[in-house]
């Protein structure tokens, strides 16, 4: 097995057989004319027959990959009108046959071109510039013909495509594109976002390779060349999802999670950060279950100011447009420690100072992510979320520093909205007491990691534990039952944020017990809605 | 000869397509059009010229028209160039 690396310009997986691209090779001799009309007359028979082509071009890329990518064949008309004088000099100034002068056209141009050092698209534009003069220099001596024609598909591999070689290949047959050279600019790697498979250019696969097994992965910009078993089991397994994601998304992006009867859930995302947010838009999630607020304190070496959270919580409330994003405050602690709080070593950090408890004792550190996230309330829909409750008065205490904040924010003409609050339910005390729990709060949102954890007084992390810990387990679910029906006796809306809640074994039991939100990783949504849209 | 100057919006500066939508329009009129950049000036009717002079957005361009028809093509073109550039 051999890998070779270069520059990813278009994501996804493919595995198939390398085909190196077969190329006319123009190859071109200065010799003397005496008869130079006639040079010139044979290029202008050429150069029309070339634009005739390059119309058709044109039409196919219209009906097959659209007008963005057809338009190119129109700028191409227009660099062969622009050959004439130069061309015409050339033959008439040096005595030259007009293939010469044609092909010296082009490499002048594309000369020009390459030398803009800052402009990479204006670089990228030598490739249609020789194009154009290739096709020119073909037509003279008798037409083009490639010989690329497939018989099954193929992961395509070339110096370099041109766009007219793009168009006229059998896009059907084609899996992947990967150049030697070329860019991220290239009308290779925009042909290959329009189509929807992998990419990569500037990558040195050796034209030994061609006729043998590859893999293309165009997440990393590696091309494997007859790859052992285990990779190939690998990606084969990864394109199987990839290809399952594709035929989900184009089917079940934009439609409702609604059952057949018309129950409809909100189906949300959990994130860990403002780069998840493409994942979330990608997978059409309905809003933001989960935002975990710790990953601006854990990247940090201070505790970030309020600006800096503010910035944080406003991005993804205006990136999510109006949609719902649930904001956990501070929950660290227990397994995420963060050095500059210096929290004290602990026999037993899972039941210790933790989360809310930790933003109870140090309310200014609390109180400057409340600050933070009530001004980011003003650019979306942005909700709050308490964590580790297992008492009453933590939720007054906590939703009195709230009150506090919108005060010293209305005193200062600081615009904010209502935000509904919730907190999470994964202690076997909070669901016990979950009906005065929701007397004082908007929704729930039942963390099940930690619920099965404290519920079966089981540590995941201990490998001896594995025969005893059953995350289906009767005493769970009877608990997320018993959180449901409490929300729902006193209007506040239950939702699942672990892991259970993108078990797809269970999506059935929760919706019929009533469940109103699940909220889990982006790539769990489309699945999940499918079980749901299937239900009665 | 009518002169008009143009000041790039577009935040790509001069790419293939309104570099061929210039060139296209110009191509209508007979009078001579050459727009100027820094030092350099390029021929309005031949886009792999116009091209060449790699304008970027914020750029001030000087268009000079020159022939029988020059007062309706400065008109016309800088329209062109309000609208497409």
């Amino acid at each position: 097995m051999e890998v070779y690396e270069g520059k990813a310009s278009f994501k996804g997986i493919a595995i198939g057989k390398i085909a190196e691209m077969k190329k006319t090779e123009t190859v071109v001799r200065r010799v003397h004319v005496d008869n130079t009309e006639h040079e010139i007359a044979r290029y202008h028979a050429a150069k029309e027959q070339a634009q005739a082509e390059i119309m058709e071009l044109h039409d196919k890329a219209l009906k097959e990959v659209g007008e963005a990518q057809a338009e190119i064949f129109e700028v191409h008309s227009m660099f062969l009108d622009d050959f004439d004088d130069s061309v015409e000099n050339i033959i008439n100034e040096q005595s030259v046959n007009a293939e010469y002068a044609v092909a010296t056209t082009g490499d002048n141009t594309a000369a020009m071109l390459a030398a803009m050092d800052d402009n990479p698209y204006m670089q990228a534009r030598q490739t249609d510039v020789k194009d154009v003069a290739d096709r020119v220099i073909r037509d003279m001596n008798g037409g083009s013909g490639h010989g690329n024609e497939f018989t099954e598909e193929v992961l395509l591999v070339a110096d370099d495509l041109a766009p007219s070689e793009t168009v006229s290949l059998d896009k059907s047959k084609v899996l992947a594109f990967v150049t030697r050279e070329g860019s991220t600019n290239s009308h290779t790697a925009i042909l290959a976002r329009t189509m929807n498979i992998p990419a990569l250019c500037q990558t040195p696969v050796p034209k030994e390779a061609d006729g043998k097994l590859g893999i293309v992965d165009g997440f990393t910009g590696k091309i494997f060349v007859d790859p052992d078993e285990d990779t190939l089991k690998k990606y084969q397994n990864l394109a199987d999802a990839e290809a399952e994601k594709k035929r989900l998304l184009k089917e079940l992006k934009g439609k409702d999670t609604v059952t057949r009867s018309g129950r409809k859930i909100k189906l949300y995302a959990n994130i860990g950060g403002i780069g998840d947010l493409n994942f979330v838009l990608e997978n059409d999630a309905a809003g933001i279950g989960l935002f975990r607020s710790e990953f601006l304190y854990l990247q940090s070496n201070d505790y970030p100011s309020e600006d800096e959270q503010f910035k944080a919580y406003r991005t993804v409330a205006e990136m999510m447009a109006g949609k719902e994003v649930v904001v956990r405050t501070l929950d660290i602690g227990a397994d995420k420690q963060v050095d500059y709080f210096k929290l004290d070593k602990e026999d037993n950090p899972a039941l210790g100072f933790r989360a809310i408890r930790i933003c109870l004792t140090r309310e200014e550190v609390f109180k400057t992510q409340l600050r933070a996230l009530y001004r980011a309330s003003a650019y979306g829909k942005i909700d709050i979320m308490f964590p580790m409750i297992t008492s009453v008065w933590e939720v007054e205490r906590a939703k009195q520093l709230c009150r506090e904040v919108q005060a010293e924010l209305t005193a200062q003409n600081i615009p904010f909205k209502q935000v509904p609050i919730g907190i999470m339910i994964e202690t076997p005390a909070a669901v016990m007491v979950a009906d005065d729990l929701a007397e004082q709060v908007d929704f729930f949102s039942i963390g099940t990691n930690d619920l099965t954890q404290y519920t079966l007084a089981i540590d995941r992390q201990n490998q001896h534990l594995e025969r005893f810990f059953n995350p289906h387990h009767p005493a769970v679910l009877k608990e997320i039952q018993m959180t449901i029906e409490a929300g729902h006796r006193h209007n506040t809306w239950v939702g699942i944020c672990g892991e259970l809640g993108a078990d797809p074994e269970l999506t059935e039991t929760f919706v019929r017990m009533g469940i109103d939100e699940l909220s889990m990783s982006p790539s769990s949504i489309l699945p999940v809605r499918k079980i749901i849209r299937d239900m009665e | 000869m009518k002169q008009f100057q143009y000041k790039v919006r577009d935040p790509q500066g001069m790419h293939a397509r309104p570099a061929g939508i210039l060139s296209a329009e110009a191509k209508k009129f007979t009078s001579k059009l050459t727009v100027k950049a820094g030092g350099e000036s390029a021929d309005l009717k031949k886009i792999l010229s116009v091209m060449g002079l790699a304008v970027k957005c914020g750029d001030t361009l000087t268009i000079n028209v020159e022939g029988d028809d020059e007062i309706a093509a400065a008109k016309v073109m800088e329209e062109v160039f309000k609208k497409n550039f």
